[in-house]
């Protein structure tokens, strides 16, 4: 799932302080899932700025509302009543669900209060991992499934680097090194010789590198 | 001959070879590069030109080697994946060998994250394999990587790096043998001060016959002082620092003077190990302690071969 984390109080405030009346727009799937969208959350921002803005005389109203996923049109477009009063969407979305007000509603400032992170999942109570990067082009089936583009600090995917010790990648002891991981789900699964293989270079037009992507499926079109 | 440079001549004809490092200075003084070829001309046969190194921006490999062979010493230019993608490198490869560049050492290279510009975005658009493979369809079979040919090829001697005190252990001799499948035809070791592993290493590379298809030069460096060593063992990745080298420099009442007694311990005892056939001397800005260095191991004069 997408994987995003509330910005700092201090930054929300300054990106609305321009704004009156602010509709704060949670959503309830992934970011909802990872604790950074959702009732509770949407609430508890919701009151925090209502705070600060009494305390710094600003004028307004803010209002809450949640949907269960903002990027796609229809649920989007059922929040249209609330939005009209206000001037300022302040989206609990990621980076998706943004965009998704900002195309709908066109006349409105829709405004990001969460840093959408990436693709990846929980790995234990209170921590995310990153584990895909969406490069268009899986290769999982070569490597144990994990993910050399997505795991590996420098993307190799004839690793590992001279940095590798003890598990840990050069860039910081608390990443695990991919390639050790891979080392050793290869080693389990008894295909190590896969290792021997030279992976030659990666073709990136299938990633974000060939442009801003689209998939079209002839299947579901009307 | 590949490419005819004076440290493939050196290597194929037999003789034990010493390769040094130059570091590019943080600024555009060509006379700092002068003055570090002047000290090393003649006790080493080529020299690495390191490419940002630890991801800190210095003047760049390419220009910093043609400074170097206008001294009359021979670069080894370092390539590395961090900050050009495969466009940008073989542009600056062609650059290179138009500008007379013979020696290629080709790395991933450190993560920006480790330098001074850790908000840089990285590249890695290829891996060192898949550098080594590049360059070596260029000169071998006059290739772009996209396929297309060219006229004129660039004719590299292939280097590349190892580190035998890097994991997996196992898998780092398994991606030492694909970078000489790709075409590294030399190889230079991270710094071993871990004798005794190092010779575990050299002795999967003898089983798997890596020593015959390759030269592989040890790589060896003076350290100044204990502080020094603690930093290595503690702080710089992919390092391996045994306790008793910290010990020993402890201990000295001239620890530069123990450094260098050091490193020559170490030559001695890798050139001894079977398969190694030459050493990469990394002084950093410590550049005058190699001529001591060559001459107290035995190694001058070094050989000239036309
Ligand atoms: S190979 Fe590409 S698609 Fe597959 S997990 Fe990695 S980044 Fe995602
Ligand atoms: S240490 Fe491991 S994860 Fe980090 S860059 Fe090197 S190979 Fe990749």
């Amino acid at each position: 799932m997408i994987i995003a984390d509330r910005k700092p109080f201090e930054e929300i405030k300054e990106l609305t302080s321009k704004a009156k009346n602010i509709l704060i727009a949670g959503c309830d799937s992934c970011v909802a899932v990872c604790l950074a969208s959702g009732e509770k959350e949407v609430a508890v921002l919701a009151s925090e700025l209502r705070m600060q803005r009494k305390m710094d005389g600003l004028e307004g109203e803010i209002e809450e509302i949640v949907n269960v996923r903002q990027c796609e049109n229809e649920y989007v477009d059922a929040m249209r009543d609330k939005v009209e009063k206000a001037d300022l969407i302040l989206s609990m979305a990621c980076g998706v669900g943004v965009q998704t007000l900002a195309e709908r509603f066109p006349d409105k400032l829709a405004y990001p209060a969460l840093n959408t992170k990436f693709m990846g999942r929980p790995v234990e109570p209170g921590v995310w991992k990153e584990n895909c990067e969406g490069c268009g082009h899986c290769i999982l089936h070569l490597t144990g499934g994990i993910c050399p583009v997505a795991r590996c600090s420098k993307s190799m995917l004839n690793g590992p680097c001279g940095g590798s010790q003890g598990g840990k990648c050069e860039v910081d002891p608390e990443i695990d090194c991919g390639w050790q991981l891979i080392y050793d789900r290869l080693s389990r699964l008894g295909q190590l010789d896969a290792l021997v293989e030279i992976m030659l270079s990666k073709d990136w037009s299938t990633s974000w590198s060939g442009g801003p992507r689209r998939v079209i499926k002839e299947s579901a079109g009307v | 001959m590949k490419s005819g440079s004076n440290l493939e001549k050196v290597l194929s004809s037999g003789h034990f070879a010493v390769t040094a490092e130059l570091g590019p200075p943080k600024s555009c003084d060509p006379e700092v590069v002068e003055k570090k070829a002047e000290i090393l001309k003649g006790f080493a046969d080529a020299v690495n030109i390191t490419d940002n190194q630890t991801a800190i921006v210095r003047t760049s490999s390419i220009a910093t080697g043609v400074i170097v062979a206008r001294k009359g010493l021979e670069p080894v230019v370092q390539m590395t994946c961090r900050d050009r993608n495969r466009i940008a490198i073989q542009s600056d490869l062609l650059g290179a060998a138009a500008l007379g560049i013979k020696n290629l050492l080709c790395l991933t290279g450190d993560h920006q994250s480790c330098g001074n510009h850790p908000q840089a975005r990285g590249v890695f658009d290829l891996d060192a394999i898949q550098l080594i493979d590049m360059v070596r369809r260029m000169r071998d079979e006059k290739k772009f990587q996209c396929g297309e040919e060219m006229s004129v090829e660039p004719r590299f001697f292939i280097g590349a790096a190892a580190n035998p005190f890097a994991d997996p252990f196992e898998f780092q001799v398994i991606r030492l043998a694909k970078k000489v499948t790709a075409g590294a035809e030399f190889i230079q070791t991270q710094l071993i001060y871990n004798v005794e592993k190092f010779a575990r290493w050299m002795k999967m590379v003898r089983e798997m016959g890596l020593h015959e298809k390759t030269y592989i030069l040890a790589g060896v460096g003076p350290i100044k002082s204990a502080g020094a060593a603690r930093y290595m063992k503690n702080k710089v990745a992919g390092m391996d620092v045994p306790g008793e080298i910290v010990e020993r420099l402890q201990a000295a009442s001239d620890p530069k003077a123990e450094g260098i007694k050091l490193c020559l311990d170490i030559i001695e005892q890798v050139r001894a190990i079977e398969g190694v056939a030459g050493i990469h001397i990394m002084a950093i800005e410590w550049e005058s302690a190699v001529p001591e260095i060559a001459e107290r191991a035995g190694l001058l004069p070094r050989p000239q071969i036309d």
